[in-house]
């Protein structure tokens, strides 16, 4: 059995992945689009991009300054007898001091910043069961000009798949350069309002080269992803071909008299990373594991 | 064809930011100092009490930025430093520009119209750093001079260092009325219809 210790240790090591390298699908497309730009200012704003992930990695250092704040998603096996919630909590504290984060989480009226990333309900927990042995624990470290450009849309059910895209099109135009384009983008679909945004952080979870299982869903999110690529945004904002690294979308069923659209928007620096934690105390980081 | 890149030295004369043109890469070297949101409010509010303010902005490189600093052995480094959402700071820059005529902002996403009308008319320029790209640049920054209203917190704090080939940077809004921004967004309209008619939508 683990303890909560393990549970620290493992949180620590795993923001210290999280924040210093990108998952491979996220790396691939960055370099993906690199190759494919052919102006000199789009390239470089690519360019800096990479060396910045290779001086990261080779410096085991953040490679953003906003290291965001930590939402975590957590897996349990069902007789799960250890404190993981105070694990993963004395885990950021402790993480925010040696990797270190940036004290990014205050107090929302206030702004009181009490240094080290904890605080009312932050870090955000999300809890799940699963039949697994072992304790799965996902973080995303989410910096905020990106979250700042998210939005949702109640739409009425009358406005349908065209109401979705439009929504769709002119969040990410209003939302421009801001968000340290190429961006990568997370819808919900349906369920509340509540839940379409859930849904719509979750979506970025997913590695940007699958799609969705439901195949209408998948085949919306390419045709987005494509029109998206069209308006030329550009990285940074400075124009070029590549405005997006990928769209995900995730639905749930909805109430008949509704049609919730949510929209996550997530910059280049796509971090996410997840630990299993065996009951002997092995660890596993399968996103992180080069 | 790709030229040299220029290096800007600071403090930078008037004659220096109305020599830079829009889509033009530079370097930076010199003293420069941090400053995003409150920043801005406070060294505003400072000169409207007749306080003093902890720095001289004249000529000087502002950047957007709320760096990860680490102190070792009692000399703070920069970990991390990469330049913050410069549209936030929209509202107060064209006020900014006019009391404490800075030569360069740096930052990222570009700023508003007004924002491009007082560079015009102050001589100022807006250099675009990559976002995130915070290794990269805490690279160009030599040394930590110092931190000035540090209880504003880490990342609000007045950091005062030392750039040498800090960059790359696109002279992205120049002191003529020129912005990279601008043009590509009416490219981005143009191309908003192609878009939409690969959506079906109108």
């Amino acid at each position: 059995m683990v303890s909560e210790t393990d549970i620290q240790n493992a949180v620590v090591e795993l923001l210290r992945k999280t924040v210093v390298k990108l998952p491979a699908d996220v790396e691939q497309a960055i370099r993906k689009a690199y190759a494919a730009e052919t102006d000199e200012v789009p390239r470089m704003q690519l360019k800096a991009i990479i060396d910045n992930i290779e001086l990261a990695e080779k410096m085991n250092t953040p490679m953003c300054q906003d290291t965001g704040v930590t939402i975590f998603y957590v897996t349990l096996p069902r007789d799960c007898g250890v404190n993981v919630e105070k694990g993963i909590v004395e885990g950021v504290r402790k993480a925010t001091k040696e990797v270190p984060l940036r004290p990014n989480a205050v107090h929302p009226l206030t702004r009181k910043n009490p240094g080290d990333n904890v605080g009312e309900r932050m870090p955000y927990i999300n809890w799940k069961f699963g039949d697994q042995e072992h304790i799965e624990i996902t973080v995303m470290t989410k910096g905020a000009g990106s979250e700042n450009m998210s939005a949702l849309a109640m739409l009425t059910p009358s406005a349908g798949m065209k109401g979705v895209k439009e929504f769709a099109l002119n969040t990410l135009l209003k939302a421009g350069s801001n968000p340290c384009p190429p961006t990568i983008i997370g819808m919900g679909i349906g369920g509340s309002a509540d839940i379409s945004m859930k849904l719509a952080k979750e979506a970025l979870l997913r590695p940007l080269d699958v799609r969705h299982k439901d195949p209408e869903i998948a085949k919306l999110e390419t045709e987005l992803f494509e029109a998206i690529n069209m308006l030329g945004i550009g990285p940074m904002g400075l124009g070029g071909k590549t405005t997006m690294l990928g769209l995900n979308i995730e639905y749930a069923y909805c109430h008949t008299a509704s049609l919730p659209v949510a929209i996550n928007v997530q910059c280049w620096a796509g971090r996410r990373g997840t630990v299993k934690i065996y009951p002997d105390g092995k660890l596993e980081f399968p996103t992180h594991k080069r | 064809m790709t030229k040299m890149p220029k290096t800007l030295k600071t403090p930078l004369s008037e004659d220096d930011v109305r020599a830079l043109k829009a889509g033009e890469t530079v370097y930076l070297t010199g003293k420069f100092y941090t400053g995003r949101d409150e920043v801005h409010i406070h060294a505003l509010e400072a000169l409207e009490k007749g306080k003093p303010v902890p720095v001289d902005f004249k000529g000087a490189a502002l950047f957007h930025c709320g760096p990860i600093m680490k102190k070792v052995d009692d000399k703070w480094v920069a970990v991390a430093a990469g330049p913050t959402t410069s549209s936030r700071m929209n509202s107060l820059e064209p006020q900014f520009i006019e009391k404490f005529r800075p030569g360069a902002i740096i930052g990222k996403g570009g700023m508003s119209q007004p924002t491009v009308d007082a560079m015009k008319k102050f001589g100022c320029v807006y250099l675009a750093i990559t976002g995130g790209a915070a290794v990269l640049a805490a690279k160009g920054i030599k040394m930590v001079h110092g931190v000035e209203w540090f209880e504003l917190g880490m990342p609000e704090a007045i950091w005062v260092l030392e750039a040498e080939n800090f960059g790359p940077l696109t002279v992205a809004i120049d002191a003529h009325g020129n912005s990279l921004f601008a043009d590509v967004g009416m490219k981005i309209k143009e191309n908003e219809i192609k878009a939409r008619q690969k959506l079906g939508l109108k």
